[in-house]
């Protein structure tokens, strides 16, 4: 299983409490690289608080989360990094990050880890094209000089800016919003926000991208534009996709990796075809008592 | 009261209606208007009761209530009509206008000094272009300075008026000072500091302002909303407090004077033989310093304006814009906004400095109370009206408030009308809360809200101001 053998991402004892809550508890799951790895699981099971945890809105209160630009995490320099108390160590092709010691922004910027949201978040007054413009703001930054080159006029800058319109304009070109391109953000249909949020952050150049339900409120139809949208960013751009769904056709269609959460404890992981068939997760998700799973399991119950 | 559904009320109707008006308006009156509390000769507190103003106030209510009904009922037995104020709700400022407007606006500015001289001569020209001219463009460049950190950030900022003060403070501070003077005549030459030194007091001003704008956004940068306001607030009442109170150095309440005045490049505008009108063999007169400082205002605000408009297409700028959409997003494309809204305070105060040391060049005197708390309000007042993020609108706005008031100076004439007591300037608050209220409701994003996008892909279309955010300010 690639999410053993090459993790992009490990989350090891992940647990976040919110006082006396205790939202995630003691999680520990790979993502693969490569892959598509699904989280699912009943509301409040705490997948968004998985997600604000990698993409470090929320600090964890314990464990820990490396991110292993190759796939290959030596463990003896993952512990020496943990002793270490740096935030991320480069070694020629490799780099890993410690997650839980980032700031957002650097997780984004560094790390190389993007993400969407549950409701989304467009810069609804500003055009599609401006969106997927801000979302490539590092590397034009560096082009304008920090600013004062781009405000003489440089040519670099000048020709970054061209390169960071044709990124853009593919992937409009992607999501079938080239027409729609000098239109404001907020203007968009629904299912046309989601993709664009979705093309924005493949704009930050991610390696994981981070998908908070992306089929939420699509039609059918929709849906499998979405599906093909995804496959075509892990095909085509060796991106790997960690995503939330309740749309079980989504999941199960494809993911790689599907990984079920229940009360913040993980109930089960492997394949989609292994989930489906776990008689936990079909416990949880028809809510049978702890003494019942194992009837289900056998198949007396529906 | 237009509609289907309108009841004649009739004048009877009316009467009754109109009576319920002023019974609320005298049981208003009597706590407010009616017992004036005073002092007499043994300074003794005693209440003057107003009888006659009571009265007017309560009839005037009475008379506008009654009208107002009789004119809804005589406007609503016609039919309704179809459109109410959507042109001007609706009124949009294309790129091409804007451009034209641009344009038209340079060319009148640079050639409004020398049409007062035309038209009014030498004598009346220093008030038209000092009073209107020059303390018109201080407070676009104030607005335009504001506008980065309000307009485009999206960070309300209540105490701007703080960094102008440290503007005009370092200006004054380090032009006058004696100790830099005879450091300058010892390094270079006695010449130098009199005729150079507002060219290199003036960028260190600025730098000056800028850091402090870096000072404020430290402990700000968690703050959003209310809160950000209420401390800016109180950053600006902190500066003019120690303005008041560090009396060695900034002279307390009498504040700065004798601030030398800027030279023409090394001339200076007196009547010596090295002055500015000898070395062009002109006439000596206070008005070529006037002239000469409508057009470094005029350059000044004329660099804030288009150093915004290119920050705008940089990188920083659409990051400033985004932090205004959704902060959150900003952090999830790794845009660091501790940088961003630190960058946004120190270029918008940076602006704010200069015009502080240009403004102290001006008034060769500064003291505490030209940095009051109304002074923020005011500039903030010229964004809002002007549409946040519009360059334009904020000129627009600065020229109908700054130009207001100065106007309401000249109608000296309403005291033939009023008696020699009535002061129009004294309306001028009473005014702009008027002017806003309206503005307000028929434009509640501002003189132009719309908003341009910074490039495109086939054609640039403005992006209308309901779907663009205010920010967390």
């Amino acid at each position: 299983m690639r999410w053993e053998e090459a993790p992009l991402l490990e989350i090891e004892h992940l647990t976040m409490r919110f006082g006396g809550l205790v939202a995630v508890n003691d999680v520990s799951f790979g993502a693969g690289r490569g892959d598509i790895t699904a989280i699912i699981g009943p509301n409040g099971a705490g997948k968004t608080t998985v997600f604000n945890c990698i993409t470090g809105f929320y600090k964890p209160t314990s464990g820990r989360m490396v991110m292993s630009h190759t796939g290959n995490a030596v463990s003896d320099e993952v512990a020496a990094l943990t002793l270490s108390g740096a935030r991320y160590a480069r070694r020629g092709e490799n780099a890993l990050f410690l997650l839980e010691r980032m700031p957002d922004h650097e997780i984004a910027a560094k790390a190389r880890v993007a993400r969407t949201f549950q409701n989304i978040r467009l810069f609804t007054g500003m055009t599609a094209l401006e969106n997927l413009i801000v979302a490539q703001h590092n590397t034009l930054m560096d082009a304008s000089g920090w600013t004062v080159l781009g405000l003489i006029g440089l040519p670099r800058y000048t020709r970054a800016e061209r390169a960071a319109i044709e990124r853009a304009r593919y992937w409009l070109d992607l999501i079938g919003l080239t027409a729609r391109a000098d239109d404001s953000a907020g203007s968009l249909p629904y299912g046309d926000q989601r993709r664009l949020e979705i093309a924005r952050a493949m704009c930050s150049d991610p390696l994981l991208l981070c998908l908070d339900e992306p089929a939420a409120g699509l039609n059918p139809r929709e849906s499998a534009e979405l599906n093909r949208l995804l496959k075509t960013i892990q095909r085509e751009h060796g991106t790997s996709i960690l995503l939330i769904e309740h749309d079980m056709s989504v999941v199960m269609e494809i993911s790689d990796h599907v990984i079920v959460l229940e009360y913040g404890i993980k109930i089960s992981d492997g394949t989609a075809e292994h989930v489906r068939n776990d008689p936990k997760v079909i416990a949880a998700y028809l809510g049978v008592g702890d003494d019942e799973v194992e009837a289900v399991a056998k198949g007396e119950l529906p | 009261m237009a509609g289907g559904q309108h009841q004649p009320i009739g004048v009877l109707g009316a009467a009754l209606d109109a009576c319920k008006t002023a019974l609320l308006a005298f049981g208003l009156c009597v706590p407010i208007v009616l017992l004036r509390t005073d002092q007499d000769i043994s300074n003794q507190l005693i209440l003057v009761p107003r009888p006659g103003l009571t009265l007017a106030l309560v009839a005037i209510a009475f008379a506008s209530r009654f009208i107002w009904l009789l004119a809804a009922d005589w406007h609503g037995r016609r039919p309704a009509r179809v459109a109410r104020v959507p042109v001007l709700a609706g009124m949009t400022l294309s790129p091409e206008a804007a451009r034209r407007f641009a344009v038209g606006g340079l060319i009148f500015l640079f050639a409004y000094p020398m049409l007062s001289l035309a038209l009014v001569g030498p004598a009346g020209s220093i008030k038209w272009i000092d009073n209107f001219g020059i303390q018109i463009l201080i407070y676009v460049m104030l607005g335009w300075g504001l506008n980065i950190v309000v307009g485009l950030a999206g960070l309300l900022d209540l105490g701007y008026v703080a960094f102008y003060a440290v503007g005009a403070y370092a200006y004054a501070l380090l032009a006058s000072n004696d100790v830099v003077k005879d450091f300058m005549a010892e390094l270079i030459g006695p010449w130098f500091w009199p005729a150079w030194g507002f060219w290199i007091c003036l960028p260190v001003a600025g730098i000056l302002a800028a850091f402090w704008g870096i000072i404020l956004g430290f402990p700000v940068l968690r703050l959003r909303g209310d809160y950000l306001a209420i401390v800016t607030l109180a950053f600006g009442e902190i500066i003019r407090l120690i303005l008041i109170n560090w009396v060695d150095v900034t002279g307390g309440y009498a504040g700065i004077s004798g601030i030398p005045r800027p030279s023409f490049f090394g001339l200076p505008f007196n009547a010596t033989e090295d002055g500015f009108a000898a070395t062009f063999g002109l006439e000596f007169t206070p008005l070529h310093r006037t002239i000469f400082l409508f057009y470094l205002i005029l350059v000044l605000a004329l660099i804030t304006n288009v150093v915004t408009i290119r920050l705008r297409r940089l990188p920083v700028g659409r990051a400033w814009e985004a932090l205004r959409e959704d902060e959150i997003a900003c952090r999830s494309l790794g845009i660091n906004t501790t940088n961003t809204k630190l960058t946004a305070f120190a270029i918008g105060a940076g602006f704010g400095g200069f015009a502080g040391a240009f403004f102290a060049a001006r008034q060769n005197f500064i003291s505490p109370e030209s940095f009051t708390f109304l002074e923020s309000a005011v500039i903030l007042a010229i964004v809002v009206l002007g549409g946040m993020g519009s360059q334009i609108g904020v000129a627009i706005a600065a020229i109908a408030m700054i130009g207001g008031t100065e106007l309401l100076r000249e109608l000296e004439w309403l005291k033939h009308i009023f008696g020699a007591d009535f002061d129009p300037t004294q309306y001028r608050m009473l005014l702009f809360g008027l002017a806003m209220v309206i503005i307000m409701i028929w434009r509640p994003r501002g003189l132009i809200a719309n908003r341009q996008p910074t490039l495109f892909l086939a054609t640039r279309r403005a992006i209308s101001g309901d779907l663009v955010k205010e920010g967390h300010g």
